[in-house]
């Protein structure tokens, strides 16, 4: 039973590079090849590509992603809250609010630093 | 059901990978991004043995690990910017202002 | 959990809470006050602690166990949070002016000090290994952020960065190493770890390498030989202020964890662990004594000067497996602790008051002829001094003496004698600063503040009077028992 698992995973894994490699090189193999300068160009969502490519980032961008980290995976917490609210007792659904608060204090904190202003 | 030593085995492989790569790399980011392997590492082994003695404490575990890293990974990069404003580097080899 | 049991468990934390929530508060009421004011926000911090410091002495003899076993007020508990409090509450006076003075008014310095203190009151009650590593990160993360406060000036980026690499290095050991002690009792409650072991069901081999990777991770953040590399660095980089909290509230709340896990959760494993903790101990006395005398800047001094005295509280641990010394060991430890806070302030409210510029006046040489200009400062100074040594009658004298005591009563007479040693050698280093202020000649540069100097007094002459009625003091340490 167990082996016969491992095997299937073995047998995914022998295939699934294959897929990948067969889209890549059959085309090379038939297609015709013009290469011409807008072909070679750098492709950016369809817009013409402005200046180089490793520019420094703005440090608001750093500020607003540790903003964001820190709420994004606080989340961890208020998802099993969230789908066993109805059978929680008093307590822990005050201690989610709780954290919320908190949470929500942090928040009025980065707020009021300016921290989510775009400058 | 995969035998517990087999996570275990995996788990002490990350770790090793992660506490060397404390130790030998001088990047600060790649220095974090290892220890935040040796967390990974412990959560695996958390929820390995959660699972081996069916038991949820070790799967809560994991989520306060997962929340405290992200607090320390917020704190850690705003003084990896803040370091990089000053000296335009995150080499901990240039970092020598103070000698040990 | 209902609410009255809530309610219950939320009343025996009570001082813990007041902080979390004060500080909290104060995050968002310092938002209000402006730069030029920022005295007030140190204030309230006090004011908070204070509030906290007088809940906790009016109900000492408290003990329960509550929130479903993972959190254990008892005397153990009770003695650490008077100290980290009391800490708190001189950090604050230490901090006032100095930061003034460094132009590094920031209000979340007092927050960021609320939040550590609040985490090691939190190491304190620890019961279960999971609040163990929230009180090591709640101490921890705000402490990184302390030290770098001063940013953007480098080397106290440096400084933090530093010790956040390895600091996060260290509770990467602990993590794993609560996952291995969960692997191999399948639970993370102290009490739980015992009665596992009794019960014969516990996987030895794991346990034994999850307590090693415990004493590991822990050991970075007291400062322990062979993991003690930062300490230097960190404690020279960071501002003098958050150093002085750092040396003595960081060190004693790794000690708190340290004492708790091992003596509450380990003794079996005291057959294994022993060697180490005896190996451990030597080398930390013997190369931060030794190395410390090669230092020419304060800071630097006084960081390895920390790192051996970790060495001497380790020395409490080391005979912590027998079940007729172990009570002794907790009241030695405890007691070396507070005299060892009480000589540190002393000390670094000497080394802020002589710190003019920051980074200058912290060579020895800045201390030559201190005593004909600041004789106050020159006598706290000796004080602090001779205490570090081990002079009677000072409360480092009576701090070593303990633990040599709890040494032999364990059986250990080799170590002591290393101990007897090392602080012989530690002799040299501490009384050329008293030399240096004596009978050099020098043009020395101090500030005169008074909170600075009412700390700086008064914990000289808790050291002498202290040391001198230090009975009750070794009474309620004792009584501090674990069980």
């Amino acid at each position: 039973m167990q082996t016969e698992q491992w095997l299937y995973i073995g047998v995914f894994l022998v295939l699934a590079p294959l897929l990948p490699a067969a889209a890549i090189l059959i085309p090379r193999l038939i297609a015709p090849r013009k290469p011409n300068k807008i072909k070679q160009d750098t492709y950016e969502c369809g817009m013409e590509t402005v200046g180089e490519t490793w520019i420094q980032f703005r440090v608001q961008y750093y500020i607003f992603a540790l903003v964001f980290l820190i709420f994004d995976v606080e989340l961890v917490f208020l998802y099993p809250w969230a789908v066993a609210f109805d059978v929680l007792p008093m307590f822990a659904v005050l201690e989610g609010v709780l954290f919320v608060a908190i949470l929500i204090a942090g928040l009025v904190y980065a707020w009021r630093k300016g921290a989510l202003e775009w400058r | 059901m995969v035998p517990v030593e087999y996570y275990l085995g995996l788990s002490i492989v990350l770790f090793s990978l992660g506490a060397l790569g404390v130790l030998i790399r001088r990047n600060a980011i790649i220095i974090f991004m290892s220890v935040e392997l040796m967390l990974n590492s412990a959560n695996l082994t958390f929820v390995a043995f959660a699972n081996q003695y069916q038991l949820i404490s070790g799967q809560i575990f994991v989520f306060f690990v997962m929340a405290v890293a992200a607090a320390e990974v917020a704190v850690g990069l705003a003084l990896i910017v803040a370091i990089f404003q000053t000296k335009q580097s995150i080499d901990v080899d240039q970092i020598n202002l103070l000698k040990g | 959990m209902n609410l009255s049991n809530a309610s219950a468990s939320l009343n025996a934390i009570l001082p813990l809470v007041v902080v979390i929530l004060w500080a909290c508060a104060l995050l968002l009421v310092d938002l209000f006050i402006t730069k030029e004011r920022k005295g007030l926000t140190a204030l309230l911090a006090a004011i908070g602690m204070l509030a906290s410091l007088i809940i906790t002495l009016a109900r000492l003899d408290l003990e329960a166990v509550v929130f479903n076993g993972m959190v254990t007020v008892d005397g153990f508990s009770n003695f650490l949070t008077v100290l980290f409090l009391g800490s708190g509450i001189v950090a604050v006076a230490l901090s006032y002016d100095y930061l003034k003075r460094m132009g590094l008014e920031k209000g979340e310095y007092y927050v960021l000090l609320l939040f550590t203190v609040s985490g090691m009151m939190l190491m304190a009650v620890a019961s279960d290994l999971i609040v163990v590593f929230l009180a090591l990160e709640l101490l921890s993360i705000p402490l990184y952020v302390l030290a770098g406060i001063a940013t953007p000036r480098l080397d106290s980026e440096e400084s933090s960065l530093k010790y956040f690499l390895l600091g996060s290095f260290s509770t990467g050991i602990v993590v794993y190493g609560i996952a291995l002690v969960f692997g191999a009792t399948g639970t993370t409650s102290l009490a739980g770890i015992v009665d596992a072991i009794t019960a014969g069901s516990a996987g030895m081999g794991l346990l034994v390498a999850g307590a090693a990777m415990l004493l590991i991770g822990l050991g970075f953040k007291v400062a322990l030989v062979p993991f003690h590399m930062w300490t230097p660095d960190v404690y020279q980089g960071a501002p003098s202020s958050v150093t002085a909290f750092m040396a003595i509230g960081a060190k004693a709340a790794g000690f708190a964890a340290i004492l708790r896990i091992f003596i509450q959760a380990f003794p079996a494993l005291s057959v294994d662990l022993t060697p180490v903790l005896w190996v451990l101990a030597a080398l930390t006395m013997i190369l931060g004594n030794v190395v410390a005398i090669a230092q020419r800047n304060i800071k630097r001094l006084l960081a390895y000067s920390s790192i051996a005295n970790a060495g001497y509280i380790l020395l409490a641990l080391v005979p912590y497996g027998q079940s007729d010394v172990a009570a002794d060991s907790v009241a030695s430890a405890l007691f070396y602790l507070l005299a060892y806070a009480f000589t540190s302030f002393t000390a670094w409210s000497v080394v802020i008051a002589l710190e003019q510029v920051e980074g200058k006046g912290l060579e020895l040489e800045d201390y030559a002829g201190l005593s004909r200009r600041y004789p106050i400062l020159a006598l706290t100074m000796t004080v602090a001094m001779l205490s570090f040594t081990g002079v009677p009658p000072t409360l480092g004298f009576l701090g070593k003496f303990y633990v040599f005591r709890t040494l032999l009563e364990g059986g250990f007479p080799g170590l002591a004698v290393i101990g007897v040693v090392t602080s012989l050698i530690s002799a040299y280093y501490y009384l050329r600063v008293v030399v240096y202020m004596y009978m050099r000649e020098g043009e020395p540069q101090a500030i005169r503040d008074p909170w600075l100097y009412i700390a700086a007094t008064a914990s000289a002459i808790c050291l002498v009077v202290l040391g001198i009625f230090s009975q009750p003091l070794f009474a309620w340490a004792s009584q501090a028992m674990l069980h």
